[in-house]
């Protein structure tokens, strides 16, 4: 089990940003470990930006904030570029590049291109992008098991979207082939 | 563990409610607290009590008062503008006598401010609010948990003390997913109210009132809160320590900062730098005499607070000169990281203790 | 013998404060007289205002919650809301509900809170000393406005009945005076009906009571009633403007 591991999760509202970081929290919670996640959005309820952070570590957590977070996964440009140069040295950047191109000023940061959008488009459903991305970071990282987190999925979605689980699930596993799991 | 749950803050706010045994909660929208009316529009009716969506903040709190007056557990909820509102109600609770939870779940201010985290209304809390010589117990929690144990602490307290109490959060500690044991084992208090109004069926009429003309009798009022105030500052306070015993440096802080001091702490000692977390989790009664003793052994203090400095009023008041207080703050929204506060002890905190150990 | 005539048991023995001739003794003691016909007093919490009728507390023999201004719809909303069966009204004066209360009042009626309020109505701030209320009459001198309500500059008087019978919330509305004999047995008769809708579990009732103020009107009480029918009358009309 890792010690402490920081995440942002970051990109426009409406790309399900919140619902994976959540995602996270629940599985790591499942698997006994502490974790915590908190939001920030922008003032539109549709459409602005929206992050999270995600704690996720063996031991008690102090601080639920952080600037230098040891994984970033970026869903656009904007704020690909907003937070790409707080990794910390040795961390890695997971980039949505069907909407963003990897950044090149983060030298000591392992960057990690996913096609998330065109990777679940070809999976049927392009909202399942970020399921992509959680995949593949889950998959390299290993913070949970991908079986947690599709336990989770069933407490963590709202009603109206369980029916997306079947579809969230391939899209979680596609992720994780990618980056060759 | 096996009770375990991922929730926020603000949701851990309405399961201690329930647990407390809360008979009626009445609110008013506002962010960053909407979990918390929207939990409890289910979960009130689910528990046989009552929820209101009342027609402003005013309004809500005045709801409470009728509850409470009538012997009832009630609350309300708001973030920092709608407490602004509220403080009319809150004087005459405290003025009647009456039992009563209020919840903040502070946000960047003043004014309208923002929906993002703040701490600036540690003033308006703990000492006093609205008119008159009052006081609010206050309790802060740090985590989920503590947002799900402090409620059933906060009803005990509020019947015990005949008086409103309040749980000051801030945005992230009420946004905050984390996990939260629901074990319901709290103790139960005697709750009996004789004073309340319930109708008399055969006894002499019970009378609800903040209002005396006699001004002896006003006075006597008055004597009798000042009374309970003493008692809960001798009884109630609550108080958290990390690396405190052998620290040059004490970083003090509640809610959201504390977590991040926690952090800091952390960061200090990996350097060898002897730094440690004083977390009042009262602010009212405030952890004065135990500062005090820690003042003594010749430790340094540094607030640190999302405020443009409020809480460390109550800090130099404790240490009263024996030693140097320093601040920290961020505020309108802003949450200090670990990284800067961390920056800010190495360069003006533990720096300065070094010169004058060599002094 | 047979007694025709005794203090009503809802009244305790305190003596009344109000000024000789105010309709608020008259209002008060028929509030009791209709508590102890209805039976009800051991189950009743009565909520007062701010305002003359702030020591109703220890006039009224059932339970009592003296109320922030204008709160007194909210106060008794909350006391209904976790006594379901015990019977509430409140009390109040225009200030207190047509003015800093406007937002309790509509509230509580719209959501058809089952309560009673009763709502006197003397164009007057009578505790404070006689100032000009949401419901001066234009023209009527109070001591904010020596010269008269001017309409210009303070706008017009408000008519709570009428603007509550927009809603659907309230079972019960009506504006009556105690002026004359009729006026009184007809005060009464609305004061029991809207007590009943409450037992019956109904809906929010109100009754609009137009009333004196005899010390800051400078008048006679005589006088004042009659300045009731001549004045207030028009500009308030009697009747009841909701029954359902």
């Amino acid at each position: 089990m890792l010690k402490r591991q920081e995440v942002i999760i970051a990109g426009m509202g409406g790309q399900g940003i919140m619902v994976i970081g959540q995602l996270l929290a629940h599985a790591a919670v499942m698997e006994g470990s502490s974790v915590v996640w908190f939001p920030t959005y922008g003032p539109e309820t549709r459409g602005g930006f929206a992050e999270c952070t995600v704690i996720v570590a063996s031991e008690e957590i102090g601080s639920p904030v952080t600037s230098t977070p040891d994984v970033l996964i970026a869903m656009t440009q904007p704020l690909l570029d907003k937070f790409a140069p707080t990794v910390k040295p040795g961390g890695t950047i997971f980039v949505n590049t069907s909407l963003a191109e990897p950044p090149t000023n983060c030298p000591n940061c392992k960057i990690v291109g996913i096609a998330a959008n065109d990777v679940a488009t070809e999976l049927g459903n392009v909202k399942a992008a970020n399921m992509v991305m959680l995949g593949a970071y889950v998959g390299m990282l290993k913070p949970v098991k991908l079986e947690s987190l599709k336990a989770s999925m069933e407490e963590v979605l709202p009603e109206h979207n369980r029916r997306f689980i079947p579809a969230n699930n391939a899209a979680l596993e596609k992720g994780a082939t990618l980056v060759g799991v | 563990m096996a009770n375990r749950k991922l929730m926020k803050g603000n949701e851990a706010i309405c399961y201690g409610a329930v647990a407390a045994g809360c008979d009626a909660f009445f609110g008013y929208p506002i962010t960053p607290q909407n979990e918390i009316p929207e939990l409890m529009s289910t979960l009130m009716p689910a528990n046989n009590a009552v929820f209101l969506q009342a027609e402003s903040e005013v309004s809500a709190i005045n709801m409470v008062y009728g509850a409470a007056s009538a012997g009832k557990r009630a609350m309300t909820s708001s973030s920092s503008p709608g407490i602004s509102l509220k403080q009319e109600g809150i004087s005459y609770i405290a003025g009647a006598e009456l039992p009563c939870v209020i919840v903040n779940v502070q946000r960047g201010g003043p004014g309208l401010g923002n929906t993002q985290a703040g701490q600036a209304d540690y003033f308006q809390t703990v000492k006093g609010g609205g008119h008159g010589d009052y006081k609010v117990l206050t309790l802060a929690p740090w985590s989920a948990q503590e947002c799900y144990e402090f409620m059933p602490l906060a009803f005990d307290l509020a019947d015990q003390y005949r008086g409103p109490v309040a749980i000051l959060m801030d945005a992230i500690i009420g946004q905050m997913l984390e996990a939260v044991e629901l074990h319901g084992d709290f103790p139960s208090i005697d709750r009996s109210k004789t004073w309340a109004v319930t109708g008399t069926r055969g006894r002499a009429h019970n009378v609800i009132n903040s209002l005396w003309i006699d001004v002896n009798v006003m006075e006597e009022l008055n004597i009798r809160l000042q009374a309970r105030y003493r008692t809960a500052e001798r009884d109630e306070v609550r108080y958290a320590e990390y690396q405190v015993d052998d620290a040059d440096l004490v970083l003090v802080a509640y809610g959201c900062p504390a977590r991040v001091c926690r952090t800091v702490v952390d960061l200090a000692r990996q350097e060898g730098l002897k730094v440690g977390l004083f977390r009042p989790i009262t602010l009212y009664p405030f952890p004065t005499a135990r500062i005090a003793e820690i003042a003594k052994s010749g430790s340094q203090f540094m607030a640190v607070e999302m405020s443009c400095g409020q809480m460390v009023e109550d800090v130099k008041l404790a240490v009263n000169g024996a030693a140097e207080v320093l601040f920290y703050g961020r505020t309108g929204g802003v949450v200090p990281t670990p990284t800067e506060v961390f920056n800010f002890v190495v360069e003006y905190g533990v720096s300065s203790c070094a010169a004058d150990k060599r002094a | 013998m047979k007694k025709v005539f005794e203090r009503p048991k809802a009244l305790t023995q305190a003596e009344f404060s109000y000024c000789p001739g105010c309709g608020h003794s008259i209002i008060h003691r028929m509030i009791a007289e209709v508590m102890d016909e209805l039976n009800i007093t051991d189950s009743t919490i009565g909520v007062c205002p701010v305002g003359c009728a702030v020591f109703m507390y220890d006039y009224m023999s059932c339970d009592m919650i003296e109320a922030a201004h204008g709160r007194a719809p909210a106060v008794a909303t909350g006391v209904k809301r976790v006594l379901p069966d015990s019977f509430v009204w409140a009390y109040q004066g225009d200030g207190d509900l047509a003015s800093i209360g406007t937002a309790e009042i509509i509230h509580a009626a719209a959501r058809g809170e089952k309560i009673s309020v009763i709502f006197i109505n003397n164009t007057t701030y009578g505790m404070t000393g006689g100032q000009m209320a949401p419901t001066t009459l234009v023209g009527q001198r109070a001591s904010t406005c020596p010269a008269g309500r001017d309409p210009d500059k303070t706008g017009y008087p408000l008519r709570i009945c009428e603007m509550l019978a927009t809603l659907d919330g309230p079972s019960y509305l009506a504006r009556v005076t105690p002026t004359s004999p009729a006026g009184l047995v007809k005060t009464k008769g609305s004061i029991t009906r809207a007590f009943q809708n409450q037992l019956d579990g109904i809906s929010f009732s109100l009754v609009e009571v137009l009333s004196n103020c005899p010390t800051h009107w400078r008048m006679t009480p005589i006088e004042s009633f009659k300045w009731i029918d001549e004045n207030m009358v028009p500009v308030y009309p009697l009747g009841v403007f909701v029954d359902r």
